[in-house]
């Protein structure tokens, strides 16, 4: 057995036990990037190997949080994919102007950037008051930075162009305050968003959506996990519900692909058929 | 005796598309390994690449698919915006983790992934760029044994990340752009491998 080959089950069971003992489990995260950030992280411990720091990780909550905060990748942006946002505000929003009421799962939110930058489309297609968003993540440290909504202010400029290249008439500087370095998201944009643990690998649906947004989190998983969300999901849209995935993401091939129909193609935009 | 080689990874950034047209334009379409590479875009570019270098080249060469297979004389090319990996079952993975010295799809990622799924059967290729991303992960592939050749700074069109490379371990083979098709296939052919490499190395 080589060097990498003994690492490999030492990953094995040092996942076991951390699913064992703090109920997150990350056996079926696709090895090489779950890898990749474990050994940044042991590179930065006091350990040698991961057989010696699962005798502490197990028995030491925070130093297991800072592992967590290691394997979880919370790299997110205001209008990501602006080509997507576009879809969202010309293709989708019309479907959900139809309802009195809407309920929109974002699950995997991060920093909450995915969920902000929906509600501004929603506010500006007059849809303000007619929605709630369920923002989650299993990493509880980006859902407190979520729901305080700040951001740094060296990316408004990016944020700016995205805003405005996924079809925004408005103007990107109405909806934060400038506070030195940092830019504070506008009270309007929180009002229709609940952040809230939830735990894709274990936990329960979230009943009657309109829409679930799971974008660039799936990318992470193995294929049997990958389908369990998938179910989870299909259980939580109502029939004509959509269902938007990242844009390296694909429904082809997995077992749900025939109860949708794609609403915007290589945007990744689906639409949950009627019975 | 089992073949020696079973991938290539290639790491390329300014002058790329002249480069890759080049490297690959040239291989033949038996060419029996799978390529995999990282090409340094704008996050704005589309799959236009892949496409453009596929129409040009006998091999067939696409963007990579999340946990898409890895099929011999295919050229992989990493999306914009995302990382390629490559699993130990020799399945590919994108991912959508932070930059790594200012670059997503980073080249050191790449070959770090495919230096521990591939060890000794992997060559690593370094080409013309600005900057110093792939030294450390073409380090990686010489320390887990594979081969590494580097494009002869001299004959590239922006000298940094062969130089970066070359100083961060020691290649196998520099060569001219030129020259490395023929390299890669008298390589895999199982010809020059003892013939070109340097005395004292791993
Ligand atoms: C790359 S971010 C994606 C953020 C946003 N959806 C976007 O596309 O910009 C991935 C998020 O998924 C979360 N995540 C990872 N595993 C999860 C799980 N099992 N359940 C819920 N969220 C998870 C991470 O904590 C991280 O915040």
């Amino acid at each position: 057995m080589d060097a990498g080959e003994l690492e490999d089950v030492e990953i094995r069971l040092l996942l076991e036990g951390l699913q064992r003992v703090y109920g997150y489990d990350f056996r079926d995260y696709a090895e090489a990037s779950i890898k990749r950030r474990l050994s940044h992280w042991l590179a930065e411990s006091a350990f040698a190997t991961f057989s010696q720091a699962q005798s502490d990780l197990l028995r030491d909550p925070q130093l297991f949080a800072s592992l967590l905060q290691g394997i979880t990748v919370n790299v997110t942006e205001m209008f990501r994919d602006p080509a997507f946002f576009k879809a969202i505000r010309e293709q989708l929003v019309p479907f959900l102007k139809t309802y009195p009421f809407v309920k929109i799962w974002h699950a995997g939110c991060a920093t909450g950037e995915e969920a902000y930058s929906m509600a501004i489309v929603l506010n500006e297609e007059g849809m303000t008051g007619r929605y709630r968003m369920y923002a989650t993540d299993i990493d509880e440290a980006v859902l407190q930075r979520a729901q305080e909504g700040v951001l740094p202010m060296a990316e408004m400029q990016s944020y700016t162009r995205n805003y405005q290249k996924s079809g925004g008439r408005a103007s990107f500087a109405d909806y934060y305050t400038a506070r030195y370095d940092r830019a504070i998201l506008s009270a309007e944009l929180k009002a229709g968003i609940v952040f809230a643990p939830h735990n894709l690998t274990s936990d329960a649906e979230f009943g009657e959506m309109n829409v679930v947004l799971c974008r660039n989190v799936m990318i992470y998983f193995k294929p049997a996990l990958k389908e369990r969300c998938l179910r989870l999901f299909d259980a939580s849209l109502l029939p004509g519900g959509f269902l938007c995935l990242g844009l390296k993401e694909t429904l082809d091939g997995r077992e749900t692909r025939g109860a949708y129909q794609e609403l915007a193609p290589g945007l990744r935009i689906y639409r949950k058929r009627y019975g | 005796m089992a073949k020696r080689f079973r991938a290539v990874a290639i790491g390329v950034s300014f002058g790329g598309v002249q480069a890759l047209k080049l490297l690959l334009g040239r291989l033949p379409a038996d060419f029996p390994l799978p390529l995999l590479i990282v090409q340094h875009l704008s996050p704005e570019a589309g799959d236009g690449l892949a496409e453009l270098l596929d129409e040009l080249c006998a091999i067939r060469v696409k963007e990579a698919d999340e946990q898409e297979r890895i099929a011999p004389g295919t050229a992989y090319l990493a999306p914009p915006n995302y990382h390629l990996l490559v699993e130990r079952d020799g399945s590919l993975s994108l991912a959508a983790d932070a930059r790594v010295s200012y670059a997503r799809p980073s080249v050191d990622v790449l070959f770090e992934s495919a230096a521990a799924a591939f060890g000794s059967t992997l060559i690593g290729v370094i080409l013309t760029g600005a900057n110093g991303d792939g030294s450390s992960g073409l380090r990686t592939v010489k320390q887990m044994g594979g081969l590494a050749i580097v494009q002869d700074p001299e004959d590239a069109p922006a000298q940094q990340m062969p130089l970066a490379a070359l100083a961060a371990t020691r290649a196998d083979h520099v060569v001219p752009l030129e020259a490395m098709t023929a390299l890669l296939c008298r390589l895999v052919a199982g010809e020059a491998a003892a013939a070109g490499r340097r005395p004292g190395d791993g």
